[in-house]
């Protein structure tokens, strides 16, 4: 892919304001934001992120987790892991920070028209993977059979607990969550989400694999994907990597060859299997 | 073997269950004799952390919880298993004791395999034995690795 000229993307944040905020679990939240001084924000790529800066702290990437075209609202779904999501989980709303973005290339939704798609979350890798899942909703006769796995920690860390509700309760979606360790009161399943998939409902030949998690998780999800008989190129894995610029320009987010930043997040497995590999990159 | 809730005698083919799927009718007959179906209610246990490895489950329908208990802290669930999966492989081993506890988290049902007979059978028809022992390894191995991931903590960041 070309890189950008400097005329080509916004590098320059835009003040947002949030106007909700919901607690998901202990450590995360959900932000609403919208522009100061109100208007639309700007279409985005189900799996794109924008970078967040709350103000004096410095800048992070974060996925756009949903959005409210009617209202011009983002909603981004941060976890407290350091300095800088630390204080965005603390920003209470009418609090003011920096946004730009979209960026990235994000989940193929126009591939995988009828095809089945399994799709697997792991911790805060739900939060990308839900305005695809809205958008496969809203035209759910275009796609298969849809599998979501969503795995985490234990049950105090599932986010999303009433939209998933929701999710579950549907017949043309089979919604299964796990989690590594539980006590008594939790009646799902437990262990890891790869665990999910030799018994999940697809036709290998047509289908697509989204995963987005820990990378581990995503190459054993990928592993027990191709073991039932799936294309690796069919299988699409979510990356995260350190960003400065977050547009290709200064090769922080570099992941073998690919800029994750600009040819991703979202990537092909065989792009990245080489990688996935080797001990450190 | 723990008391289930009912138990019938069950007439063991390839098909009962996906684990026995490759395996030859006249095997799998000469084990029926030693084959039960059980069920078990909720809350129930299969098998107890130290008692007598004396089965092999295969799960038919339900979910059952693998746990730990330690005297400091509250039971943990580390794995739970469905239909179609199997509970169970303490009794090939020499001290023949299970090594967590098993508990039904709903009405579960199971066919349960006397592990005196499959031990013996594995002994005398060694073809079949390598068979049933070829087709136990992969899981194993496939629960050793998830556990070896789980103990990453991986979501913990
Ligand atoms: C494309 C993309 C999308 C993301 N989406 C989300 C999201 O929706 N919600 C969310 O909470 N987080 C998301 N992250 C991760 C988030 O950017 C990092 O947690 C954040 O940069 C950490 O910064 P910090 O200053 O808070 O922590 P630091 O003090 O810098 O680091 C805390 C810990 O996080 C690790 N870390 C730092 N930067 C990253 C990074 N970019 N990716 C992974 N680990 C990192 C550090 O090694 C350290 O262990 C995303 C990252 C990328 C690249
Ligand atoms: S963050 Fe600068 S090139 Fe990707």
């Amino acid at each position: 892919m070309a890189i950008p000229s400097r005329d080509d993307v916004s590098i320059v944040p835009r003040p947002f304001v949030v106007r909700d905020r919901v607690v998901e679990t202990g450590d995360t939240v959900s932000l609403d934001l919208v522009p100061v001084g109100g208007g639309p924000v700007p279409e985005f790529a189900p799996g794109q992120f924008n970078m967040l800066s709350p103000f004096g702290a410095g800048e992070v990437a974060i996925s756009i987790s949903g959005s409210d075209e009617e209202r011009g609202s983002w909603t981004h779904t941060v976890r407290s892991a350091g300095k800088v999501t630390d204080r965005l989980t603390r920003l209470p709303p009418g609090a003011t920070l920096g946004v730009r973005g979209p960026y990235g290339v994000g989940w193929p939704l126009a591939s995988a028209r009828d095809h089945d798609l399994l799709i697997v979350a792991g911790g805060l890798g739900l939060p990308p993977l839900r305005p695809a899942i809205r958008r496969i909703l809203a035209h759910r006769t275009e796609y298969g059979r849809v599998e979501i796995v969503y795995g985490a920690r234990t049950p105090s860390d599932l986010v999303f607990s009433s939209e998933i509700q929701r999710w579950r309760l549907r017949d043309d979606l089979r919604f299964q969550t796990t989690v590594d360790a539980a006590g008594r009161d939790w009646y799902g399943d437990v262990g890891l989400v790869t665990a999910r998939i030799p018994d999940a409902r697809f036709d290998p030949a047509r289908t697509q694999v989204w995963a987005c998690g820990p990378e581990i998780m995503m190459k054993a999800v990928a592993q027990a994907a191709i073991a039932r008989g799936v294309p690796p190129a069919a299988i699409y894995l979510s990356m995260e990597r350190n960003m400065k610029c977050a547009v290709g320009w200064c090769g922080h987010c570099q992941f073998g060859p690919e800029f994750v930043c600009r040819d991703g997040p979202v990537l092909p497995y065989p792009a990245l299997a080489p990688w996935l590999a080797v001990r450190e990159v | 073997m723990s008391a289930a809730r009912s138990s019938r005698p069950h007439a063991l083919a390839p098909s009962s269950h996906p684990f026995l799927r490759d395996f030859d009718p006249p095997f799998l007959h000469g084990l029926a004799p030693a084959s039960q179906e059980r069920t078990f209610a909720a809350d129930e246990y299969l098998l107890r952390d130290g008692g007598e490895a004396d089965g092999f489950y295969l799960l038919l329908h339900g979910k059952v919880a693998l746990e730990i208990a330690t005297p400091e802290r509250p039971r943990l669930t580390i794995q739970t298993l469905g239909p179609g999966e199997v509970l169970g492989w303490s009794w090939l081993l020499p001290s023949h004791r299970w090594h967590l506890d098993a508990r039904a988290v709903k009405e579960t049902r199971a066919i349960v395999l006397e592990a005196a007979a499959l031990r013996h059978a594995i002994d005398a028809h060694p073809r079949d034995g390598v068979r049933f022992l070829t087709a136990l390894l992969p899981i194993i191995g496939q629960r050793l690795a998830n556990t070896r991931i789980q103990l990453l903590d991986i979501h913990r960041g």
